[in-house]
């Protein structure tokens, strides 16, 4: 196993970049294999040297879960956005700002969490500020602070922390 | 596209029902570039055409290039993956930037202060 990690440092990297290289190269020929090959491995070293803090899928169900909630969110809200930009002057009025504390203290959770926060058309991050776990965030449609609150903390931070913490 | 007679019927609906849903969505989404009223207003519009946008166009083009060629290809779904993880990066570098020069300009807009949290 060591000696693997000493040549491998990451395999499921190394797996996922050769997976990549093949479908953009549409080919299963050996030449675009040992490419991909080279590819990956040099991607590999590149994240040694990047030195990240470890993680692993630990909790592929609740990851599962989580990727469906998004979608379904995303739908919702683009169909949201979208009425509030075409209706009338009188709904574009309620943007703004508001700050949340968050419980989640993971840094690929926290990245994950503000993918999902700018990807879903209504919700923008701003600003985290990890000695005091606050988190600013700025709403299109913000008429009540306390139930964006309820969406970000029940619906995403509560799978995120299952799944990194 | 040379192709495009060889495509049946149903493929056809199929894929131009995707490409103009996922047009439709996108020009929306330019459409709230113009009419919403300040910058951080207009930051949610452009992730309509990133997200439902993107997505139904490259559903259109997987069912029509799976179907022409007879096999599944699915490579499309790096394209959502990249425009996923790359579109936060420059939407929140605008918004902190943004923030920063309001408040050292003393523009309106942010609140001097982050607001209080919302606690449940």
């Amino acid at each position: 196993m060591t000696a693997l990690k000493r040549v491998l440092p990451y395999p499921l990297l190394f797996l996922a970049l050769l997976a990549m290289w093949l479908l953009l190269m549409q080919s299963l020929s050996p030449g675009q294999i040992l490419l991909g090959t080279i590819v990956a491995f040099g991607g590999c070293w590149l994240m040694v040297a990047l030195d990240p803090p470890p993680t692993g899928l630990r909790r592929p169900v609740a990851a599962m879960r989580l990727a469906g909630r998004v979608f379904v969110d995303v739908f919702r809200s683009n169909v949201a956005v979208g009425s509030i930009i075409l209706g009338s002057d009188e709904r574009r009025t309620h943007a703004g700002f508001m700050s949340l504390r968050l419980d989640l203290t993971n840094r690929y959770g926290l990245a994950i969490l503000a993918i999902v926060m700018t990807c879903t058309p209504g919700t923008q991050w701003v600003h985290y500020d990890p000695a005091s776990r606050v988190l600013m965030l700025h709403v299109l449609d913000l008429v009540d602070e306390k139930q964006w609150a309820r969406i970000i903390k029940q619906r995403y931070e509560s799978l995120l922390m299952e799944i990194f913490e | 596209m040379s192709e495009a007679p060889d495509l049946p019927l149903w493929a056809a609906l199929l894929v131009s029902f995707f490409i103009v849903v996922g047009a439709l969505v996108t020009l929306i989404g330019s459409i709230g570039l113009w009419r919403l009223p300040d910058f951080y207003a207009r930051l949610h519009a452009p992730s309509l055409g990133a997200t439902l946008g993107t997505g139904s166009i490259l559903i259109g083009s997987m069912i029509c290039f799976s179907v022409l060629q007879s096999r599944p290809l699915v490579h499309e779904v790096l394209i959502a993956l990249f425009v996923t993880i790359t579109t936060p990066v420059t939407l929140m570098l605008l918004a902190r930037a943004s923030v920063y020069r309001d408040r050292i300009e003393g523009n309106p807009g942010p609140p001097e202060q982050d607001p209080e949290p919302t606690e449940l």
